[in-house]
């Protein structure tokens, strides 16, 4: 039997989701900078509202440049649909606001990204949502701490900073026999090199700010729907199967099928929440992402050159990166990551806080600041920066020990990037 | 909402709008593998234009139970005991593609119950390739492919879709995802083997509306220009540039022809 053909992913990062603007001829996507769209008439206006007409009306609810921006990463994603968010956090909250509610309950990786620790163990457990935290490495951990109110399970397809590679085929798997979503941020890798739908998760958000831009010029968020979850079976989520008197007692999964999550999260969350993005800030991710699969690749080649120098020299007391043979999830991610593991890893310095802090300061090339993903390479040193609070004791307990430098490695020449790690590894022994 | 008929359990949507005896009716009937999620918009459109909506799920597609019908005319003789069950005395209906064919066939068979007939990416014959019927036989995933794939035109393909953030062809391609073994193929083999298509459209007295996507692969134009020479009292309105899926390719332009037939 043969498959018909489809467009390929380098095609589709330049063209998904955009056609040639049919009045100007503009080929680039342009900046539909408006905060609203003018109605024919009225009955199609309230067609609009009654979502029985496909348009804008608002762009806090969509916008035709954002749209070009949603279908672009859905269509990427291999997701039925997305949305754009003012922020990476934005895209998460927006994402639990649509399936958890008040004294429900969510299972979550505990290696995650800082701020979306706290939005999960502090400001949502404020709000009556409860998460339990895990050891990413252990699919029975999260099978345990499912309970009757639990509502969705969540980690980092590459966890931070220890870079366990999320098991997302077994974690799917846990998920769905329990009647819950699987959702993965899957920043780190982009869907050039995992898409995590495609092993069996069910939502899947990016912070944009990072490797899907590129540029660090802008802060974003985007949030796919992969269409694959069945939430009436599940019956588990209110929000999906049950009417909304919000809007006219819908049912969004009855009428929006596989792409009800995503309807529902437009519909309400972004609606009443409201953290969309400008319209220009989706033209500049566009921009970035046009040159996705060149620049990632670029990031893996440039990562595993700095990794193999790193892993010789005498100053770096340890290294670790799942391409690393050693690392204790280098085959799990040989499958679910096959073209690399991303471009952002740590290692040890040897002579802990102080040997970090004067390796930090005597490096040129790399950028000291806490983002990380840009085009151009990135450090930062959590003990004197981040978690510059905590004393050892707590840093270990964190998973941060004091030498621990984390390196966000970019475009530039490799020789560049390991001619001035070379420097500021030098200078970090100096007494 | 839920009703029984032929002794199943049977979905249909009412697009969110509440039965009035006095509003007229509408059907509309979806097309192989598929379920009534793909008339979300045009169903919520005629429930606020007070119109009685019946957006089926056919036996054992979407929510419904029930033996799956194993031809065109099963399908129609199935919509006869849905009518009586629900009192749908008389309706406009709708069909895409499969559900075209069924809409022709009840117009046909039923005419007294038609008020007005739209046929949306229709053929007939409507032969269906070897290797989709082949591959829709073995429940493989390669049939959901071949038919999404011809399903849409380039611009489904590229994107730039009217509704916001939505991909055609993904959405397209997790709905037939949905289906259980055996349905894709039992509807292919079922549009396949209807042959008398041409003589039931020239019988056909309703008023009646053929929807054709210039960029249609699965059911070309020159096959559904046809059709509209084929039954009396038919007009056509041509979709540029659009698929067969035109339902998520130009929906905005659907509901505009249906509006003037329903």
């Amino acid at each position: 039997m043969a498959k018909p053909p489809t467009l390929k992913f380098d095609t589709l990062s330049l063209h998904a989701g955009q056609q040639a603007d049919p009045i100007t001829g503009a080929r680039a996507t342009p900046i539909y900078q408006s905060a609203s769209f003018v109605f024919k008439d009225t009955d199609y206006a309230a067609g609009l509202f009654n979502m029985e007409r496909a348009g804008h009306v608002y762009s806090r609810l969509s916008n035709p440049t954002n749209a070009v921006l949603e279908e672009r990463i859905a269509t990427l994603d291999n997701g039925v649909g997305g949305i754009s968010t003012a922020s990476g956090q934005a895209a998460i909250h927006l994402a639990i606001a649509t399936l958890v509610s008040a004294g429900e309950h969510i299972v979550a990786s505990r290696s995650i990204y800082g701020g979306t620790h706290n939005l999960l163990d502090y400001t949502l457990r404020r709000f009556g949502i409860e998460t339990t935290f895990v050891n990413p490495r252990s699919p029975d951990a999260f099978k345990r701490a499912i309970k009757k109110n639990t509502k969705l399970i969540f980690g980092e397809i590459l966890g931070n900073p220890r870079l366990e590679v999320l098991n997302i085929p077994v974690l799917a798997e846990i998920a769905h026999n329990a009647g819950l979503p699987l959702m993965v941020d899957a920043t780190f890798a982009t869907p050039y090199l995992c898409r995590p739908i495609d092993f069996g998760a069910n939502i899947v958000m990016h912070s944009a700010t990072k490797f899907l831009s590129g540029h660090g010029v802008v802060i974003g968020g985007l949030l796919v729907d992969g269409g694959n979850f069945d939430w009436e079976a599940s019956g588990k989520h209110k929000t999906m199967s049950d009417p909304y008197p919000g809007f006219q007692n819908l049912n969004f999964a009855e009428e929006f099928g596989p792409a009800a999550f995503i309807t529902r999260a437009r519909r309400e969350g972004l609606r009443d929440f409201g953290a969309c993005m400008s319209p220009t800030t989706a033209f500049q991710i566009l921009q970035g992402m046009e040159t996705l699969p060149l620049r990632m690749q670029r990031h893996v080649e440039n990562t595993q050159v700095i990794v193999e120098f790193l892993a010789e020299q005498e100053e770096v007391e340890w290294l670790n990166h799942p391409m690393l043979p050693d690392h204790p999830d280098h085959d799990l991610a040989q499958s679910l990551l096959p073209k690399g593991c991303g471009a952002v890893f740590s290692f040890g310095i040897k002579g802990g806080r102080g040997a970090g802090i004067k390796f930090i300061e005597n490096l040129e090339l790399f950028s000291h600041l806490a983002n990380v993903g840009d085009a151009k390479s990135l450090v930062i040193h959590p003990a004197s920066t981040t978690h510059h609070r905590m004393d050892a004791e707590a840093l270990v307990s964190a998973g941060i020990s004091e030498g621990l430098i984390r390196l966000s490695v970019g475009l530039e020449d490799p020789s560049d990037l390991t001619f001035d790690l070379r420097r500021g590894l030098r200078a970090s022994q100096k007494g | 909402m839920y009703a029984t008929i032929a002794n199943h359990k049977t979905f249909f949507s009412t697009g969110s709008g509440i039965h009035n005896p006095d509003f007229p009716s509408v059907i509309f009937l979806h097309g192989a593998g598929m379920d009534h999620t793909i008339w979300v918009l045009a169903s919520r459109y005629f429930a606020r234009h007070n119109f009685n909506v019946f957006a089926f799920d056919f036996p054992g597609h979407g929510r419904s139970q029930g033996e799956l019908c194993q031809s065109i005319n099963e399908f129609s003789d199935w919509l006869n005991d849905a009518s009586i069950e629900l009192n749908i005395n008389e309706a406009a209906i709708v069909g895409h593609s499969m559900g075209s064919l069924v809409a022709l066939n009840f117009a046909a068979r039923y005419s007294q119950k038609v008020r007005s007939l739209a046929l949306l990416g229709t053929s007939t014959p409507m032969q269906v390739a070897d290797q989709l019927l082949e591959a829709s036989r073995n429940n493989h995933h390669d049939a959901i492919d071949m038919a999404n794939t011809w399903s849409h035109s380039n611009f489904g393909h590229i994107g730039g879709n009217e509704s916001p953030g939505l991909v055609m062809t993904l959405g397209g391609q997790r709905l037939l995802e949905r289906a259980k073994d055996n349905v894709f193929f039992t509807d292919l083999n079922a549009c396949n083997s209807f042959v008398n298509g041409a003589e039931l459209a020239a019988s056909i007295s309703c008023e009646s509306l053929i929807l054709v996507g210039t960029k249609d692969r699965m059911t070309a134009p020159i096959s559904a220009f046809k059709v509209a020479e084929l039954i009396p009292n038919s007009r056509t309105a041509t979709l540029n540039q659009c698929g067969h899926s035109m339902l998520s390719e130009q929906p905005n332009a659907v509901l505009d022809a249906l509006i003037t037939i329903v």
